[in-house]
Parts: structure tokens; C-alpha cells; sequence
């Protein structure tokens, strides 16, 4: 397979933040192009060509996402670009905001053009401090060179891009918690349907897609839906960027192509496991991924339908990789307090669901679990799953009783062996005497 | 109130006119406010409440829901070292342990001096460069203890 660099083509360059970098290689063609050549169903019809999916999670496909947006709406409508990033596992939209923010924000601005959207926000999480401070120079840049603000580059279209941080809460990245988070509230998912494309923030019309979603548009309009989509598989277009962690040689940011073997990627790119180790298992796509073993990791390419025929998911893109000493309970219950932190507390299965989760393993590995507290833990996640007001409380449960099930030795490790048995003499009922 | 410099409030009043509902720019304001005085006290949270057209709970059970805005003074500065799965497996445990000693605090307390406060955070987009913390907003990667070290001696 060829390894095309599309997002990251940039990457390399020095100064590769700035304007001059980007409109030398390339930069704020493919707006111009969508403005002067391109009605805005037709930039939609290239992204559906493209067989871009979304980058933030689920996976959804960018063109169908945007025709929803009702075109003769009397509400203005919006674009949000969500830089929550808060999936554990996951640093990817971090080094793209931070190598190539106008490749975000020529993206944007695509979108926008697209739902007629004449302003756009960009929902970063507050510790990326650094980066919100980096979009909004580029913005700056960008609007001293025509590209961000009225009559952009003379097609009387305008648009405005606010950067609006987030301040520590997890659940702020689902997207309708996002919207009431952006709106000044506490970040409770809403109920959907109605969905963003129709009742989204400020209950209007809204876009909402993943950073690197976005990055991605700018070279499809530039070079076609088809070359983008041939990049990758029929379903799974393009390329995209796995941010690789744990026990690799080089962990990092890599881009490759959709399709790509897992184990290539974990052997090749990232210089195999560290120390010479064996593999022992992989978390695919962010902790809300049920984990694979050495042997799924053989079968896997790292598509959304090869991930979905495993039973887990590409998710985000993280690839969290384990050596063969890792201890699976001790990583599932990292990931289960994580969950039981950042359960926002609207529904009751997951807010008392993961608090029951962490304090059975948190008993287990204390070595004071009892043999059944492992059928608990699992009957307790399969009873989670499906039962939430959102998907974080279904990701606790994936984070569970996948692992239980492929490594339950770990766990009935830390499972006292019962020491003495109770009684095994019954003494005989002694008759009442009435 | 005179809490708030006259720079900072001018730079609210501009974040205000940028939104189309102001109360969409409570985040941001909050955070300049926080900036501006370490932490967020009722006083503040009225203020702010009077420039958004809100009451004082709106926003105090906002902040709340909110893990980086500080109801209390905290450390000069703030350590926040990652505890989630992909700094685990690279050892952020002992870098926490290290701290610990080092500061002679637990995660959650602040020194004496008011110089440091320790915190156990969840992912902070570092995974690649684990473990990883943060100290304020500054990004510290690849830790190892004398990394920590280093990095305490620096700081001014
Ligand atoms: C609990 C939870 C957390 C999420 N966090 C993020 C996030 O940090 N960044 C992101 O882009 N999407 C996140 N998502 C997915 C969003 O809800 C949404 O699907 C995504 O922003 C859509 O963009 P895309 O189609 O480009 O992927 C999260 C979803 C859930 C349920
Ligand atoms: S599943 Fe968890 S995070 Fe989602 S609404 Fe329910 S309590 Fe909140
Ligand atoms: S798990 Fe530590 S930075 Fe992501």
C-alpha cells in the first residue's frame, strides 16, 4: 500500500504553523476553488465521493452529515469544529493543530461554505492552551490575507471562526454535551434525536465534525473525491493519523492509509515492541474500544470495517499497545475509574454503574475479591451496556467485559484461592419440638 | 467590585461581543477571571453572573461541572501528572510516587509555601510522549525521576 502523506505533508517543514508555509504549498486553494468553481451542493457531492468518515469517533460519513443540514432553514446555521480531544489514548489532533492550523481552518471554512454557515466555532480542550492561542494567530493570518471574515476573497461568502476552550470535562467531546457546554452550561449530552444537522446549538442548524474530519476536506476539493477515496478502502476513504502509545520501539503520530495491517503498522512504523517483548494485546481506537488479542491483531486492518467485524472500533484512531507483562485487570480498572471520573452523572447506570465497576476491581486487586466477583463485574457491564442516556456509559462497558472475557486469567489471579472451606460437616437439623 | 483589572475587563467585554448569546462566553470568561485572581471566589462568580445577565447560581453550578476552574487558592504551580492507560504502561506511577516524595505532599494537597500543588489528572493528549504531565499550562514529556527533577529545578 502506499503511504501518501496527506495530512501530514506539512508536518516536516519548518514553520509549518505559519500562512507563508501553507499558501506556498498549496494552502487556501481548494477554498478558493469551492468559491469561484463550486456551487456548495457540489463541494458536498466531492466529499460524499470521497468516502470520508469521521474522525472524531463514530465514524459517520462527512458528506451524508452535511446534506442533512436543511438548506431553505430561516435559522442561521453553524459549524463546529470539535478539538476536545479527551479520548484517552489519543494526541492526534494535537500535532495537526499544532504542524498545520490552516489546514483546520481552510476545512472550516469548506464546511461552512457548504451549510452556508457564516459563523464557526472551534471547541478546544483548555489545557491545549497553547494551541488556541496558535488557531487564533492563524485565524488572524488568514483574515489579513482575505480568507476568514466578510466577502471572502471577493464571493461575497463571510465567515467568522471563534475558538472557544473547554475546561476540563471529558464528556464536553459527545457533541450535543459540546453544544450545552459551548452555550455557557454544565455538559449534559442531550437526547437525540432531533440531531445537530437540524436542532443544534442555540437549536439550530449545526455541522459538527472532528478536527482532522476537517483537515481533511481542503485536498479532497483540491484533488478530487475519487483520489482521496481510492486512497484508502471502498468504504474507508483516505488516509488518517494514528496516534500510537504503549509499549511500541517509537510510539507516535503516524498517517497511513485506511486499510493498512495493524501489525504492519506496529512492527514497521513503530519498530515493533519495545525490549523485544511479545504482544500481548491492543486497545484500537481510544479506551472506549474493546480490546484485541495478539491473535486479532493479526486479522486487522485498520479500517472501520475490519475494526466492527472484530467487535471494537477504530474510534478515534488511538492504537494503545500492550506488552506481554501488562496486567489486562490493572489497565481495565484505570480505565474504569476514568470512566466512573467523567460519567457527568445524568443517568443512573452509568453514573452508579461505573462507580460499582471500580470499586469491585479496586476490591479485586486489593487481593480481597471474592470468585464471583468477576461474573459480577461482568454481568454488571453487559447490564450497563445499552441502558445509558449516552455513549459514555456504553464505552465503560466496553472497557470491561470484551477484556474479561479474553483475559480472564488476569483477573482470577488477584481471586483469593478460598483458604479454608466453610464447614463441610451440615449438622443435622435439629427438630422443633412444637 | 474593583477585583478585576481594568485590561482584564476590557479583554471580557470584548470576549462578551464576540458571541451571538453572551452566555456562551462564560468559559472563556471565567477563565480570564481565573487568570487574573488564581482562583474563582463567590465575588468573582457575582461578577461575572452581572456582565452575563445570569444569577450567581448559574454560574456557580457551571463552574462546578468543570474540573480546571479552582473555587480555592491553589499552588503557584499546578502539577498535574496523568494517570490514564497509556501513561500508566510507560510508568507515570512512580513518576507520581517521585513527585510525592519530592514535594512531601499526596496528589490533591498543596506545600506549605504555597509553591506547588500536586494533581492526578485523567489523559491530557500526551499519550505518545507518555507519561506526561502538565505543570499550569506547559507540556512535560517522556518523564522519567531525574527529568522531574530537572524540571522542579527550573521552574523560577
Ligand atoms: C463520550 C464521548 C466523547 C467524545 N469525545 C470526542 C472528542 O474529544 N473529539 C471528537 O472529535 N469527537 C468526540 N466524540 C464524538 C462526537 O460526539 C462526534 O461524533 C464527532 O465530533 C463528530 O465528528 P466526526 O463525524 O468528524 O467524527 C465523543 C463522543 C462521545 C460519546
Ligand atoms: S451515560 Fe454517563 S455520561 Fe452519558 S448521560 Fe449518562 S451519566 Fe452522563
Ligand atoms: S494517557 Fe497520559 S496523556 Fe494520554
Amino acid at each position: 500500500m502506499e503511504k501518501v502523506r496527506v495530512l501530514s505533508a506539512r508536518f516536516d517543514l519548518p514553520d509549518s504553523h505559519t500562512i507563508e508555509v501553507y499558501l506556498r504549498t498549496g494552502g487556501y486553494q481548494a477554498l478558493r476553488k469551492a468559491l469561484t468553481e463550486m456551487t456548495p451542493e457540489a463541494v458536498i457531492e466531492e466529499v460524499k465521493r470521497s468516502a470520508l468518515r469521521g474522525r472524531g469517533g463514530a465514524g459517520f460519513s462527512t458528506g451524508m452529515k452535511w446534506s442533512f443540514v436543511p438548506r431553505e432553514a430561516d435559522k442561521p446555521k453553524y459549524v463546529i469544529a470539535n478539538a476536545d480531544e479527551s479520548e484517552p489514548g489519543t494526541c492526534k489532533d494535537r500535532v495537526l493543530m499544532e504542524k498545520d492550523p490552516h489546514a483546520v481552518i481552510e476545512g472550516i471554512l469548506l464546511a461552512a461554505y457548504a451549510v452556508d454557515a457564516h459563523l464557526a466555532f472551534i471547541y478546544i480542550r483548555g489545557e491545549y492552551w497553547y494551541l488556541k492561542e496558535r488557531l487564533e494567530r492563524a485565524i488572524e493570518e488568514a483574515r489579513e490575507r482575505g480568507f476568514v471574515g466578510a466577502n471572502i476573497l471577493g464571493s461575497g461568502f463571510a465567515c467568522e471562526i471563534i475558538v472557544h476552550p473547554g475546561a476540563g470535562a471529558y464528556i464536553c467531546g459527545e457533541e450535543t454535551a459540546l453544544m450545552e457546554s459551548l452555550e455557557g452550561k454544565r455538559g449534559y449530552p442531550r437526547i437525540k434525536p432531533p440531531f445537530p444537522a437540524v436542532v443544534g446549538l442555540y437549536g439550530c442548524p449545526t455541522v459538527i465534525n472532528n478536527v482532522e474530519t476537517l483537515a481533511s476536506v481542503p485536498p479532497i476539493i483540491l484533488r478530487g473525491g475519487d483520489w482521496f477515496r481510492q486512497l484508502g478502502t471502498e468504504k474507508s476513504g483516505g488516509t488518517r493519523l494514528f496516534a500510537v502509545s504503549g509499549h511500541v520501539a517509537r510510539p507516535g503520530v503516524y498517517e497511513l492509509p485506511m486499510g493498512y495491517p495493524m501489525k504492519r503498522m506496529i512492527e514497521e512504523e513503530c519498530g515493533g515492541i519495545r525490549g523485544g517483548k511479545r504482544l500481548k494485546a491492543v486497545i484500537p481506537g481510544g479506551s472506549s474500544a474493546p480490546i484485541l488479542t495478539a491473535e486479532e491483531v493479526e486479522q486487522c486492518t485498520l479500517d472501520f470495517e475490519s475494526l466492527a467485524a472484530l467487535k471494537s472500533m477504530l474510534g478515534s484512531g488511538a492504537i494503545i499497545v500492550m506488552d506481554e507483562d501488562t496486567d489486562i485487570a490493572q489497565v481495565v480498572y484505570r480505565i474504569t475509574k476514568f470512566y466512573e471520573h467523567e460519567s457527568c452523572g445524568w443517568c443512573v447506570p452509568c453514573r452508579e454503574g461505573t462507580r460499582w465497576m471500580r470499586k469491585l476491581l479496586e476490591r479485586l486487586l486489593r487481593g480481597e475479591g471474592r470468585p464471583r466477583d468477576i461474573d459480577l463485574l461482568y454481568e454488571l457491564a453487559r447490564n450497563i451496556f445499552g441502558t445509558t442516556h449516552c455513549p459514555l456509559g456504553d464505552a465503560a462497558a466496553w472497557a470491561v467485559y470484551p477484556a474479561i472475557e479474553k483475559f480472564r486469567a488476569d483477573f482470577e489471579a488477584y481471586v483469593r484461592a478460598p483458604v479454608v472451606s466453610v464447614s463441610a460437616e451440615v449438622s443435622t437439623p435439629r427438630r422443633l419440638a412444637v | 467590585m474593583g477585583m478585576i483589572s481594568a485590561e482584564a475587563e476590557k479583554k471580557i467585554q470584548e470576549i462578551i461581543a464576540r458571541y451571538p448569546v453572551k452566555r456562551s462566553a462564560l468559559l472563556p470568561v471565567l477563565f480570564v477571571v481565573q487568570q487574573e485572581l488564581g482562583y474563582l471566589p463567590d465575588e468573582a462568580l457575582e461578577e461575572v453572573a452581572r456582565w452575563l445577565d445570569l444569577t450567581f447560581l448559574d454560574v456557580a453550578t457551571t463552574v462546578s461541572f468543570y474540573t480546571m476552574f479552582h473555587r480555592r487558592p491553589i499552588g503557584r504551580y499546578h502539577i498535574q501528572i496523568c494517570r490514564n492507560v497509556s501513561c500508566y504502561l510507560c510508568g507515570s506511577e512512580a513518576i507520581r510516587e517521585h513527585l510525592e516524595r519530592r514535594l512531601g505532599i499526596r496528589c490533591g494537597e498543596t506545600t506549605a509555601d504555597g509553591r506547588f500543588t500536586l494533581s492526578e489528572v485523567e489523559c491530557i493528549g500526551a499519550c505518545s510522549w507518555a507519561p506526561a504531565m502538565q505543570i499550569n499550562f506547559t507540556f512535560y514529556h517522556h518523564l522519567t525521576p531525574e527529568r522531574v527533577d530537572e524540571i522542579l529545578r527550573s521552574l523560577p
